[in-house]
């Protein structure tokens, strides 16, 4: 039918057709848009306990604080989504971070910024490019092949560092603390790879094979992707995200810190996000919008807790809470639509 | 006639070695790793195999064998449980803060009282996962952000209170003056995961985690099998928090790193990620193997820092070579002995 009118009709009828489907099944239901109800939610909430207390919320300087604590987490998880999207995972993000974090900070104590960034990013692409080989060519199950990537990576960085190590030019720490009138610059950095991930996953053809890919595996090999290639792409992307998390973590703290990556715990965290922004772990669902609201979500109910002077280990106990909490509604709206 | 008995002949003397094939199953990379890592063993430190030692080195395999069996449980009905490593951690915290309010406690009621918490942690795991639907990925990593921050919001970050001697018997004490209590409780634990596999019940536990749907059609209650998995699991993390607690006293980090070196452990024992295929003996095989690597390296003098590297090069050669596909290998092997299969 749309085929016809395609050829009959003068004006380019077919593709708003198929465009106009997709958005008008995802108006509320779609947790992409439900993430960020919910960080509003969270946000007018905390606004109104923290006014209830006596504070003010939503001042500048706390939101800036709070937009610029979702950088790190957020470039991680974009490209964790990337990852996901596939139906794998990436479980050695948060050493791939601290490795990098040392390895642009003493770069840089003794080499130029730019060979420190290349550097790192060149570290990166071979961490996710040994990622992805694992998964596809040794046919090892994502989770157990990033898990011994980043026991090696541990190795590695327990056996060279013992502690920080390098520093960072003051050029350099710009990324980490300036401004452009009120938005920290590395808002930008953010903003400009969830952008680029945006694009590549709903733009291009690479785009839609990741979710053919994530989708079904088999499906989509049957129909012409390169499955494997599909899959050691989305580690190396993921991979260089985390690199730039990496140098923007070593512009912030001045120094490599071999701890960087393994405390905030980035490997869970960032999965996390990204599922509580609506992408099925199982792959194939969801996006890069839907991942910057959990992110949103996570550093706003931090911001709040911080505020409200609540005890910093009470948050870990919450933040479970509202993760599983999330995830559980979606599944109950899932099972709905498809009953 | 006489070519049937030939047949009858050569099938019997085939059968021997083909049943040990089959019985290894999946789990023969591990036995052959295991097997190895023994011999290493052996040869670097003589004295490696004297009763005393060798049970020594049993003792301190004990909780990673205990958690294996249970996390075995969940993997093979197709589910994850993350959790297991803060449960080692609250258990050990909860118990000293007990043993702080009520020093004369007596062991065996504590002892009861972490198995039933973990129990229950296992419950809500397995609730959660199963009745509202959420991947017992996330369920399993809340339960964990859960646990770890309600340990140090309660302690403080600094867990105080002692283990009573009578608690910590458990993990460092042993029977009739040779046998370690641990070894004694590894090898129940695992007599109970082996008989429970055998029984109707893992049967329903593999078939679920092979494919739910058919399990379900053939009536199998897939929820209920999997909820008591994650009971199980729970239960058997706070066992391993007993030993834990018993050997290496009282930590907030007792835990930390267990969940992940138990699924370590199971899909060493060639156990398939997603379910439905494996055995429990292989699966604790494969946590004997790494705590046979863990010594090795050890005993070879590799620093701290690189044992980890070397943990993650293992770990993936040994899982990449028992999924390799070997079917065209095979194959070559059986047209080169005139189409019969050796």
């Amino acid at each position: 039918m749309s085929g016809t009118t395609g050829t009959t009709g003068t004006t380019v009828a077919p593709p708003p057709a198929v465009k106009t489907r997709a958005p008008s099944r995802s108006r509320l239901t779609d947790p992409a848009v439900g993430v960020w109800l919910a960080a509003a939610g969270v946000t007018a909430l905390g606004w109104i306990v923290v006014a209830a207390r006596g504070g003010d919320f939503l001042t500048l300087s706390n939101v800036v604080g709070i937009l610029q604590n979702c950088v790190a987490l957020g470039l991680v998880a974009v490209g964790q989504t990337a990852v996901i999207l596939t139906g794998s995972l990436d479980l050695s993000v948060a050493y791939l971070i601290s490795l990098g974090t040392l390895v642009a900070a003493t770069t840089m104590e003794d080499g130029s910024v730019v060979t420190a960034v290349l550097a790192v990013l060149a570290l990166s692409a071979a961490v996710g490019l040994a990622n992805g080989l694992i998964v596809t060519g040794l046919k090892v199950n994502a989770f157990i092949a990033t898990l011994g990537t980043a026991f090696i990576l541990r190795g590695w960085i327990e056996d060279n560092y013992t502690g920080p190590a390098g520093k960072v030019p003051a050029s350099f720490q710009h990324l980490g603390y300036d401004r452009m009138g009120p938005i920290p610059v590395s808002l930008f950095l953010l903003a400009a790879v969830a952008a680029a991930m945006w694009l590549i996953t709903r733009r291009t053809r690479f785009g839609h094979h990741l979710y053919a890919t994530g989708g079904d595996e088999h499906a989509a090999r049957l129909s012409g992707v390169r499955t494997r290639r599909t899959i050691i792409a989305a580690h190396v992307l993921c991979s260089l995200c985390v690199g730039a998390a990496a140098l923007f973590l070593a512009s912030r703290l001045g120094a490599g810190a071999p701890w960087a990556g393994t405390e905030a715990r980035y490997d869970l965290e960032s999965i996390a996000a990204v599922v509580l922004g609506g992408t099925v772990l199982a792959g194939g669902r969801g996006g890069v919008a839907g991942t910057l609201g959990g992110v949103l979500v996570l550093a706003v109910l931090d911001s709040v807790f911080n505020q409200l002077g609540v005890d910093p280990f009470f948050k870990n106990v919450v933040r479970g809470i509202v993760i599983i909490a999330a995830v559980a509604i979606y599944a109950r709206r899932g099972s709905r639509r498809s009953a | 006639m006489s070519s049937q008995t030939a047949e009858k002949a050569q099938a019997s003397t085939a059968a021997p070695y083909k049943r040990v094939v089959r019985s290894l199953g999946t789990g023969a990379p591990v036995y052959a790793l295991l097997v190895i890592l023994l011999v290493a063993l052996a040869s670097t430190d003589p004295g490696f195999y004297e009763p005393d030692r060798f049970l020594a080195f049993v003792k301190r395999a004990a909780p990673l064998v205990i958690l294996a069996a249970g996390q075995y449980l969940v993997i093979v009905c197709g589910e994850f449980d993350l959790s297991v490593g803060a449960i080692v951690t609250a258990g050990v915290v909860a118990a000293a803060e007990v043993y702080g309010s009520f020093p004369d406690a007596p062991w065996p009621l504590i002892t009861a009282g972490l198995l039933l918490a973990g129990a229950a942690t296992g419950l809500v795991s397995g609730l959660i996962t199963t009745r509202l639907k959420v991947p017992s990925f996330i369920t399993t990593l809340g339960m964990m952000l859960i646990l770890e921050g309600a340990v140090f919001f309660w302690t403080g970050g600094s867990p105080h209170g002692q283990l009573a001697e009578g608690f910590r018997q458990m993990g460092r004490g042993t029977a009739m003056g040779w046998l370690p209590w641990a070894v004694l409780a590894c090898l129940v634990a695992g007599l109970v995961a082996v008989l429970l596999m055998r029984s109707d019940f893992g049967r329903t536990l593999i078939a679920t985690g092979d494919s739910e749907r058919a399990a379900a059609l053939a009536g199998v209650r897939v929820h209920r099998a999997r909820v008591i998995a994650f009971v199980l699991s729970g239960a058997a993390a706070a066992l391993a928090a007993v030993l834990v607690g018993g050997f290496s006293g009282v930590s907030a980090q007792a835990g930390r790193g267990y969940e992940f070196e138990a699924i370590t452990a199971v899909v060493l024992g060639g156990v398939v990620l997603g379910g439905g295929r494996g055995s429990v003996v292989a699966a604790m095989a494969g946590a004997f193997s790494l705590q046979a690597l863990f010594t090795l390296l050890n005993l070879q003098g590799v620093s701290g820092a690189l044992e980890s590297t070397v943990q993650g090069v293992i770990v993936i050669a040994a899982v990449g070579l028992g999924a390799a596909d070997w079917s065209r290998l095979r194959r070559r092997r059986i047209h080169s002995s005139g189409g019969r299969p050796s």
